[in-house]
């Protein structure tokens, strides 16, 4: 696989089977140095198993990739110092105290005794965990774990940082927090994967993948993906939003609707000229009343859309 | 250098936990004493095939003849000839033989002679149930005897060594250590593995730079340290309580205690790379545990058992420890008496720990 300097990571075909499951099916990836690069899609869309594949810790059943110049997984062993992962599941030992957590994570990677001190000291500062120092680890909310979670895998200044579903289990205060570390890391140069279920997570990335049962169906900046989902976006203003709904889906056209409070979203193809008059013929049709107005596409619109095209496929 | 700093941080790690798991606390010091209090009392059964030597001075017809009888039996397997007595002692303290018998070379007059026992037998009475089944044999009526119309009492005399009182605390705590520390070691480094893997730390370990071996030794080494204290528990509890006695050389017992020790830690790892959850794990080890009881010599004298069950106590580190337990405690034994046991203990853990660090796998699939 010829290795672009720029990437930190190139997945050509990657694929894992688990026995009658393709839980990932020749993805390709290309993730740029020291950006924010996400993985959305929902539970079971292959996410967990990609980054697995990246670490090495999977052997693919086909397709391979080349992390940070070396192949996985037959190079692992020499990129493992290189990266810092996080996993879904907090992984750190919970009748250890804060402190201890990351004394032992910085033994493992062999730093210095002065070293090690010096770390510690800055992350708990930089991770707000110096009044936590002495708590046990499975004590803390779950905000204290995912930043400690988060300092235990920056502790060796990796080059490149997996994080899987890193905020599923933590507030919106905490989410935002940790964002704003996540930039500062990138900042700093670090490379950041992450997993994510939010559409305001995934907002936030430089590029993003989206991945739906095992397969990536789009990729590329929020932007870009915003700019090119192939669909009108009409948002309905109607009094009865649930007889508007009923009646709107009568229509061949649309592909997708969703409610938000009064107001629906309702997606149709741009191969469909003029969406306002298709809809408000048809609610004409059944005498409902509504305001209609085309939008931008947001990241969710996106999501649906292309999860929506591979299914009509 | 950085290996090293690695290891300790494992070991350093399990230490930590390990102090604050109270139910490892009481596995510690609870399991040692209840089960030393528990097996006050051992179980009896017909033996066989006691290996045994023979020192036969009296050269003559009858003390052949007389032997030719006890061989007959089947309880005793004659398994060596030797010159005097004290070869006969020698053999007993190497743990070589069970019974020793003795004809002295006045064998003839003394065999018709009503008052006097015609031989002796020496027997190592550190086995209750070994003692017992010589005490049955002297009673055994002997040909010459059937012309005699005057009833002796014994033809033979029963010396029993190292257990003069008989008591069974003294043969049942030597290899309750064994049994203690084969049930508490396997089973620590058993979940060990397992329960990282279940409690998910296992995935962020193998993500990072600290090797198998540092894994495996680190997760070792503690307990090493805490089979000794346990070690020292039954034993002093056996002195206070039972009066169990350590003869030999005390540092022998640790050091043939830290072999096994190791071996039983490695064979718990090895457990745990093959098993998917802790309750497995368990199980691997109860099943494990029971025949270390029953095939090692712990419960039932190990020459009674048939062959192919002694085949498989061969097999099971226990059966080697017990020998040197009992050896180094009960018959003032020295390792170099007994190196063999030592070294068969030595080869199954490193076989053991090799077989643990090839299975353990850094990844997930």
């Amino acid at each position: 696989m010829a290795t672009n300097p720029g990437l930190a990571i190139e997945a050509r075909g990657l694929s894992k089977q688990f026995g009658n499951l393709v839980a990932v099916d020749h993805i390709d990836l290309d993730v740029p140095k020291s950006r924010i690069y996400g993985f959305l899609g929902p539970n079971g869309s292959g996410k967990s198993t990609t980054i697995r594949l990246l670490c090495g810790l999977l052997t693919p059943s086909s397709g391979g990739a080349t992390v940070l110049g070396l192949q996985v997984p037959g190079e692992a062993a020499a990129l493992k110092p290189r990266i810092g992962y996080m996993t879904q599941r907090f992984s750190l030992y919970g009748d250890l105290t804060v402190y201890e957590n990351l004394e032992f994570i910085a033994d493992i990677y062999a730093l210095t005794r002065a070293q090690r001190n010096r770390r510690i000291d800055e992350l708990l500062e930089k991770y707000d965990l110096v009044a936590q120092r002495r708590q046990f680890a499975g004590t803390m909310s779950g905000g204290q774990r995912q930043r400690l979670a988060l300092a235990c895998a920056v502790l060796h200044k990796p080059e490149l940082l997996l994080l899987d579903e890193p905020t599923s289990a933590v507030d919106p205060k905490s989410r935002r927090d940790f964002w704003a570390k996540l930039f500062e890391l990138a900042h700093d140069g670090t490379t950041i994967l992450v997993s994510t279920h939010y559409m305001d997570e995934a907002e936030r990335c430089h590029r993003l993948a989206i991945l739906d049962r095992g397969r990536k169906v789009a990729d590329g900046s929020p932007a870009e993906l915003q700019a090119a989902t192939g669909m009108n976006i009409v948002e309905v203003l109607a009094d009865d939003p649930v007889v508007a709904q009923s009646a709107l889906g009568e229509l061949t056209e649309v592909a997708s609707i969703t409610q938000l409070g009064l107001r629906l979203r309702v997606l149709i193809p741009e191969s469909f000229a003029d969406p306002i008059a298709l809809i408000e013929a048809k609610l004409g049709q059944h005498r409902i009343t509504a305001r209609t107005a085309t939008v931008p596409a947001s990241l969710e619109d996106v999501f649906v859309a292309v999860t929506q095209k591979r299914q009509a496929a | 250098m950085k290996a090293l700093r690695k290891l300790f941080a494992v070991i350093k790690k399990e230490f930590r936990q390990l102090r604050r798991d109270r139910i490892t606390f009481f596995m510690i010091v609870g399991v040692p004493i209840g089960q030393i209090l528990l097996f006050g009392y051992a179980i009896n059964t017909d033996v066989r095939n006691l290996r045994s030597a023979v020192a036969n001075q009296a050269h003559s017809h009858l003390s052949r003849q007389f032997v030719a009888e006890l061989g007959q039996t089947q309880v005793l397997d004659l398994q060596f000839t030797v010159e005097t007595p004290g070869q006969l002692e020698e053999l007993l303290r190497m743990g070589e033989i069970s019974v020793g018998v003795f004809i002295p070379p006045d064998f003839d007059r003394r065999a018709i002679d009503v008052h006097r026992p015609a031989a002796q037998m020496l027997v190592d009475g550190g086995d209750p149930t070994i003692l017992g089944v010589a005490n049955q044999l002297a009673l055994m009526p002997f040909g010459f005897d059937a012309q005699s119309t005057v009833l002796r009492n014994r033809t033979i005399e029963v010396r029993p060594y190292y257990n003069p009182e008989r008591r069974t605390a003294v043969n049942i705590i030597p290899g309750l250590i064994g049994v203690i520390l084969t049930m508490t070691m396997t089973l620590f480094t058993a979940v060990a593995i397992v329960r990282e893997r279940e409690r998910g730390n296992l995935e962020l370990l193998i993500n990072t730079p600290v090797s198998t071996a540092e894994l495996m030794i680190g997760k070792v080494s503690p307990y090493i340290l805490i089979g000794l204290i346990q070690l020292a528990l039954i034993v002093g509890v056996g002195q206070l309580l039972f009066k169990v006695p350590v003869r030999g050389s005390m540092l022998d017992l640790y050091v043939a205690a830290s072999a096994f020790i190791v071996a039983n830690l490695a064979l718990g790892l090895f457990i745990s790379t093959v098993s998917r959850t802790q309750f497995q794990a368990m199980q691997m080890t109860v099943f494990l545990l029971l025949p270390s009881i029953l095939l090692s010599g712990f419960m039932f004298p190990f020459d009674g058992m048939p062959k192919l069950a002694q085949y498989l106590g061969e097999l099971l580190p226990n059966t080697h420890f017990i020998r040197l337990t009992r050896g180094i405690m009960l018959r003032d034994a020295s390792l170099a008496d007994l190196g063999q046991e030592l070294l068969v203990l030595g080869v199954f853990a490193v076989i053991a720990l090799t077989a643990a660090i090839l299975r353990f796998s850094r990844r997930l699939d």
